[in-house]
């Protein structure tokens, strides 16, 4: 499969994110190679205020590095500033 | 053993699971709901949590933390909505010696801070909220961002 199929991939918001985007979870179709891409593409549909750099991302339940690689399926999250304690 | 929980935390079954014959120390944090944050007055808190990776993480913090040779450590952190003074987390350690436990303590509070996929809500007097720790990497200073840019350390 090309990085630059169309795949579809499960998107899970929390906190400011989820309260930007209006929802908790959504399935979408992205052309997107990396994870980082597709943020970046969420970021300018939903005008994320949090820039990738000050975030984290996991994708299917473990951290993962920007560079990524998205494939079919995928569960990505990405994790705005943590504040617990 | 790490663990999120959306009810009131059960301080003293915790207590009993880390209570072991070898161990002559116990020491524990509790982290409470304060009334203020940042010089703003605190009506209302709700935390947020990542169930999956939150209790991965949580984890992985609790097994570094045999590093200071303890015998047993155990966490839970709160979900949901919470009240000013409510116990919003509780890190308990026991080990042969105090020493031990003391700084494995504060290690295990430390990182869970730093790494563990927890968000806090803030609402305040003035009918604001805010997700706390949020407001730094914004691309720009939105409207409903009640601490201006720069008034966070």
């Amino acid at each position: 499969m090309s990085v630059r199929s169309i795949k579809t991939v499960r998107v899970d918001y929390f906190a400011l994110l989820k309260e930007q985007r209006g929802l908790a979870s959504e399935k979408l179709q992205t052309e997107c190679a990396t994870v980082q891409e597709l943020y970046e593409e969420l970021q300018k549909r939903y005008g994320f205020s949090l820039k990738h750099s000050s975030i984290a991302v996991a994708l299917n339940d473990e951290f993962a590095d920007w560079s990524r690689t998205l494939c079919e399926s995928d569960k990505v999250v990405f994790i705005p500033p943590v504040a617990g304690g | 053993m790490f663990s999120i929980s959306n009810t009131p935390i059960d301080i003293d079954a915790l207590k009993q699971l880390v209570n072991t014959p070898e161990a002559g120390a116990y020491v524990a944090f509790e982290g409470w709901v304060r009334e203020s944050n940042e010089g703003k007055k605190v009506t209302a808190l709700e935390y947020e949590a990542y169930e999956e990776l939150a209790v991965k993480e949580g984890k992985k913090i609790l097994e570094e933390a045999r590093k200071f040779n303890i015998l047993k450590a155990q966490c839970v952190h709160r979900t949901g909505p919470l009240k000013i003074g409510e116990l919003a987390v509780i890190v308990v350690v026991s080990s042969a010696h105090r020493k031990e436990a003391f700084v494995a303590c504060e290690f295990i509070i430390n990182e869970i801070k730093k790494r563990v996929p927890i968000w806090k809500r803030e609402s305040y007097e003035d009918g604001s909220t805010s997700w706390v720790n949020c407001a730094h990497g914004c691309e720009e200073k939105h409207s409903h961002d009640p601490v201006p840019e720069g008034a966070r350390s």
